[in-house]
């Protein structure tokens, strides 16, 4: 505990042991970890404190990760939209990339993540930078316009079950259901 | 559907001023009805009826306020992330729904209560028949306000339940709901929403839980009841507190945490493999240790009683030897480590343990835990797996589920970014191939092997064959061994009563029954023992197996990689990124090492009890070394692959070295007689004789009678032929299953398909109706128009609506314009009938009894500012009636 070790309250732990997918240990880890990222004066309250989305991103869990500004967005409940997360929307998520999280909640989540303008489907805008955060950074693995308007067609083709151009969440969720690797691969642990 | 309330409230007028007889008791039940309705009612409803109560009883709830000031808050949030925001949530409410029925429950309980509290006391002075009753009431309802103080969802109807009879019926209802709610308790977790809503509706049903869990069980039962709750309540808290003692003794957890986030999950799913086995080796070295080895050593006779137990004179002088324990003989090799040390006395100690009985046991029971683990992992693997085969998702789980959120290493990221790219790449190339030019497709599938995942099977293949190899040979040298062994030891027996002749002749000849000669064990002369043979050479492959995988740890990757590392200062071209590099960690060469090695467990532990041990200790060992030969040395690997669909692979070969290596070992225990001077079967024929000898001597005859003809072919055949048709037979409807499961999902698909066309159509038409002067359109149209356009939400409350038309539509016809609107506001299903004015009067159409909610609407004719229905701003109704 960083220096001032002040304790998650007993009540509290159970009811997010109730809520969450998470064991006592990773609550107790997880704010541990979140008590960390904030600056010393605040540790004594982490429970209402929120940590700032950069200092979120400093976490090695999300650093690598292409989706970390939606994963913060996504679980954030700030007021004024600045991404911050407060321990409860840590716990969320963590919750959420837990190992025992349900994958129907996993992908509902991950519905969210991918839904890049908050419109609550999956259109092309969305799949294109979806694609982009996929292929990295780097210019010599970007996909050329034409791969990627093909990539696209393809996808639709695919999940888009009932033609109308976009990709919503029922659909997203029958796709991502049967697929293998879903469920072991959307995880983060802390 | 403040048209409900509506046509409630008319009602109720007219059954106070009809008929006001009617009693408090029947009101009391009908009460029970309104609440059971609310129930179904969704959020703005709630809402609505939330502000109404605010408006009528000022600040008398101060966490009521709260509570819709929070609810505000939300809504204004929602509302600040635009339109679109709100759509989203709309199709997020599918999966909440009916938690938020549940809360919405709550709230319209409450809100009826109100209502029903006002009725009791506007009755009161209307109805001198019921003269006591409303002064009962009256102090049932002061009762109930101080619970409401402390509780914010009271809900009227239960809490009058609690101080009348109860009848069975209404019983049978609130347990149904205190069920209801534990099942929300319980099923929260799994709800996408914010924690701060998770919490307010998990304390607000503990509360209703907590409170009317008691009332449940009145009479005789309660008592029981009472009890049966807190149990409930303990085992829970001890499931849980279980549930976190059993992650919290996973080991290495945080090492391999690390490894996956900077090598990936495949990397990490060897070192889970690893662990698994681990854990599997701990169990069958708990089984040897504790019910051979130990008493054994304990309770058998002591080293040197016998000659079994005894180094030969011969071996004496280098049996302490450094070289000669390392090899497994000398003192180690007459040790309760091996076979030949246990003797075949049948039962040893004061406790009569049975020792070649538990030997026997503990060598089978080996193999049977083994197989079922293995096969057991493998059944749920194949379950995790949701028959990921069809590959009709091919791009989009790419798209969805290729990356790795446990991947925290930038370097390991850009590599998986490549890779991803790549088979991106590769795919759309294949794609178009097949869409252009069908017949190249296949030549050209066979490019697919260039997957990594199957490129690693091919490489797992090959050194599973080379393996495989080494491991029949060194089995058929050993058979030969053992052939030998056998040979030797007819000489050897011929010797010996050859030796024990001599010996009597030499000293008292020819009297038997006189006591045998003191010879010092160690000169016994002894049979080869091939058993004990057996286990070293199990043991000593063991170890240098194991040596030689730490060395080439050190060498191979750490050396490398320090060489790498310090003369890439002093060196001519870039060694890190050129010629040498850092290594990859292998993860196919890794586990096949690991399946392997465990095969030789398995093979040799019925001749070395010891074996097991060494392996966990080996097991140990190479966790840390390994992991920390990763962390320090390797790089991540080019290509990096999930590694899920590997595990059952891995499993698969595990299974089949399984079998593999139970197959000599049941041969040597069925059909090589074990050897007459060793071990705890010496002096039988055949191992196994150990279990009819139990048979004969422990258990009642009647019981050996029955094993006798359990055992007879004329039962045994039937049972296996049984067997064989059951397992045809499950195999068959689990085939008929997935022909089920395919149709189903066709047929599915093409409703789905079918659903959108028809929306579509309907929504064209409606849109090309819309344009022409609603007025004169036929209501009949309007109808099925207001179906098709109201967005999702809408369709949701159908069925509420569908329910609340029945009772509602009477009354409709007769109330007031104001409220023509309010029900308008809110669903649109019910205008086009009223407006017409063909209805039949109220009191006629009344199709079901009208849900009445007390007497009280008399202060609140139709039109009141305070109707719900009236209040502005409510976002319901489609927009063309607007």
């Amino acid at each position: 505990m960083g220096g001032s070790a002040s304790l998650l309250p007993r009540e509290a732990l159970g009811e997010y042991q109730e809520l969450t997918f998470l064991s006592k240990q990773e609550i107790l880890l997880a704010y541990k970890r979140f008590s960390e990222l904030l600056p010393k004066e605040e540790r004594e309250n982490a429970c209402s404190a929120r940590v700032p989305k950069s200092r979120i991103l400093t976490l090695p869990e999300l650093r690598a990760n292409p989706f970390q500004h939606r994963i913060c967005h996504v679980f954030s409940t700030s007021d004024d939209g600045d991404d911050s997360m407060s321990f409860e929307d840590f716990l969320d998520m963590l919750s959420v990339f837990s190992d025992s999280a349900t994958s129907d909640i996993k992908s509902h989540y991950a519905f969210r993540i991918f839904d890049f303008d908050d419109d609550g489907t999956l259109d092309r805008k969305d799949l294109e930078k979806l694609v982009n955060c996929l292929t990295g950074q780097g210019e010599e693995s970007r996909l050329s316009t034409a791969e990627m308007e093909q990539l696209i067609q393809n996808i639709l083709e695919e999940s888009d079950i009932d033609k109308d151009g976009t990709i919503n969440l029922s659909e997203f969720q029958h796709v991502v259901s049967r697929s293998p690797d879903f469920a072991s691969s959307f995880k983060i642990v802390l | 559907m403040p048209k409900q309330e509506k046509p409630n409230d008319i009602e109720e007028n007219v059954g106070s001023d009809v008929d006001s007889e009617e009693g408090s008791a029947a009101e009391n039940e009908e009460n029970v009805k309104v609440t059971d309705k609310g129930g179904k009612r969704s959020t703005p409803r709630t809402r609505r009826g939330h502000a109404r109560v605010r408006a009528r009883c000022g600040g008398e709830e101060d966490e009521d306020d709260e509570d819709g000031t929070r609810r505000a808050g939300h809504r204004r949030h929602r509302n600040r992330r635009g339109r679109g925001r709100a759509a989203r949530n709309e199709g997020s409410d599918s999966e909440g729904d009916p938690t938020r029925k549940n809360q919405a429950n709550e709230k319209s309980k409450e809100d009826y209560e109100e209502e029903y509290e006002k009725g009791g006391k506007s009755g009161k002075g209307k109805d001198k028949k019921q003269d006591k009753k409303p002064d009962k009431k009256g102090k049932k309802e002061n009762a109930n306000k101080k619970k409401k103080d402390k509780k914010k969802s009271g809900s009227g109807s239960d809490s009058d339940s609690e101080e009348e009879p109860i009848t069975e019926e209404e019983l049978a209802k609130l347990k149904e709901e205190v069920e209801e709610k534990k099942k929300l308790i319980a099923t929260l977790r799994n709800k996408p929403w914010k924690m701060k809503k998770k919490l307010s509706v998990l304390k607000e049903a503990q509360l209703f839980v907590e409170k009317f869990e008691g009332a449940l069980g009145k009479g005789k039962g309660k008592k029981f009841y009472a009890y049966k709750v807190m149990m409930t309540k303990k085992w829970m808290k001890f499931q849980r507190d279980f549930e976190n003692f059993k992650t919290a003794c996973i080991p290495w957890e945080m090492k391999i945490k690390e490894i996956e986030s900077h090598f990936g999950s495949s990397v990490a799913s060897y070192f889970i493999f690893l662990r698994w086995m681990y854990g599997i080796n701990m169990i069958l070295f708990g089984l040897t240790f504790g019910l051979v080895m130990v008493p054994e050593a304990l309770m058998g006779k002591p080293y040197g009683s016998l000659p079994r137990k005894t180094v030969p004179r011969a071996e004496e002088a280098s049996a302490m030897n450094f070289a000669t324990l390392w090899d497994f003989s000398g003192f180690a090799q007459y040790s309760v480590l091996f076979y030949g040390y246990y003797n075949n006395q049948r039962t040893i100690g004061w406790l009569k343990f049975r020792m070649p009985l538990s030997y026997f046991l503990v060598g089978v029971g080996t193999i049977g835990y083994s197989f079922m683990i293995v096969i057991r992992t493998m059944a749920r693997n194949a379950n995790d797996d949701g028959g990921g085969d069809d590959t009709s998702f091919n791009f989009s789980w790419k798209m969805f589920t290729s990356w790795d959120y446990l991947i925290g290493n930038p370097e390991t990221a850009d590599n998986k970014f490549a890779s991803i790219t790549t088979s991106f790449k590769v795919n759309m190339v294949m794609s178009l191939l097949g869409m252009f030019c069908p017949t190249l497709f296949d030549v050209i599938s066979s490019l697919e092997n260039y997957h990594p995942r199957i490129a690693l099977r091919w490489q797992l293949g090959r050194i599973f064959a080379l393996f495989l190899g080494n491991l029949y040979t060194f089995i058929i040298a050993l058979m030969d061994e053992i052939n030998l062994k056998l040979e030797e030891e007819k000489i050897v027996k011929y010797n010996m009563t050859i030796w024990e002749a001599s010996l009597y002749n030499g000293t008292i000849p020819e009297n038997s029954t006189a006591p045998p000669i003191q010879v010092d064990p160690a000169d016994v002369p002894r049979g080869p023992c091939w058993e004990t043979m057996v286990g070293q050479e199990f043991v000593r492959l063991t170890v240098s197996d194991t040596m030689t995988t730490y060395i080439t740890i050190l060498i191979g990757d750490f050396l490398r990689a320090v060489f790498v590392r310090f003369f890439n200062y002093c060196w001519c071209w870039d060694l890190e990124y050129g010629f040498p590099s850092y290594s990859e960690f292998d993860i196919s060469g890794n586990v096949l090492g690991l399946i392997f090695n465990q095969g030789m467990i398995w093979m040799g532990s019925f001749y070395a009890p010891c074996l097991p041990a060494i392996n966990v200790f080996r097991l140990h060992t190479s966790m840390y070394l390994q992991c920390w030969a990763v962390m320090c040395c390797n790089v991540p690997q080019e290509r990096v692959f999930k590694a899920s669909r590997s595990n059952n692979f891995y499993m698969a070969m595990l299974l089949f070295i399984l079998f593999l290596s139970t197959l000599p070992a049941v041969y040597t225990i069925v059909s090589i007689p074990p050897s007459f001077d060793c071990g705890p079967f010496s002096g039988k024929t055949r191992m196994f004789e150990v279990i009819s000898e139990t048979l004969e001597h422990d258990f009642p005859s009647w019981f050996g009678k029955v094993f006798g003809y359990a055992s007879n072919p004329g039962l045994v055949l039937p049972f296996i032929l049984l067997m064989v048709l059951s397992i045809y037979y499950l195999n068959a409807t689990s085939k008929s299953y997935k022909e089920a499961n395919l149709e189903l999902k066709k047929k599915l698909q093409s409703q789905a398909e079918e659903n959108k066309r028809r929306n579509k159509q309907k929504a064209q038409k409606s849109n090309e109706q819309d344009e022409n002067s609603f007025e004169t359109e036929p209501p009949q149209q309007t109808g099925g128009k207001q179906d098709e356009s109201t967005p999702n939400q809408d369709k949701k409350k159908g069925q509420g609506g569908n329910e609340v038309k029945r009772t509602g539509q009477p009354q409709e016809a007769s109330s007031s314009q104001a409220l023509q609107h309010a029900g308008l506001d809110l669903n649109g299903h019910y205008l086009p009938q009223s407006r017409g004015g063909n209805l039949p009067p109220p009191s006629i159409a009344v199709t079901r009894p009208p849900a009445p909610r007390g007497y009280g609407m008399l202060g609140y004719p139709p039109g009141n500012t305070c109707f719900p229905g009236m209040q502005p701003g409510m976002p319901r109704g489609p927009p063309s009636y607007r």
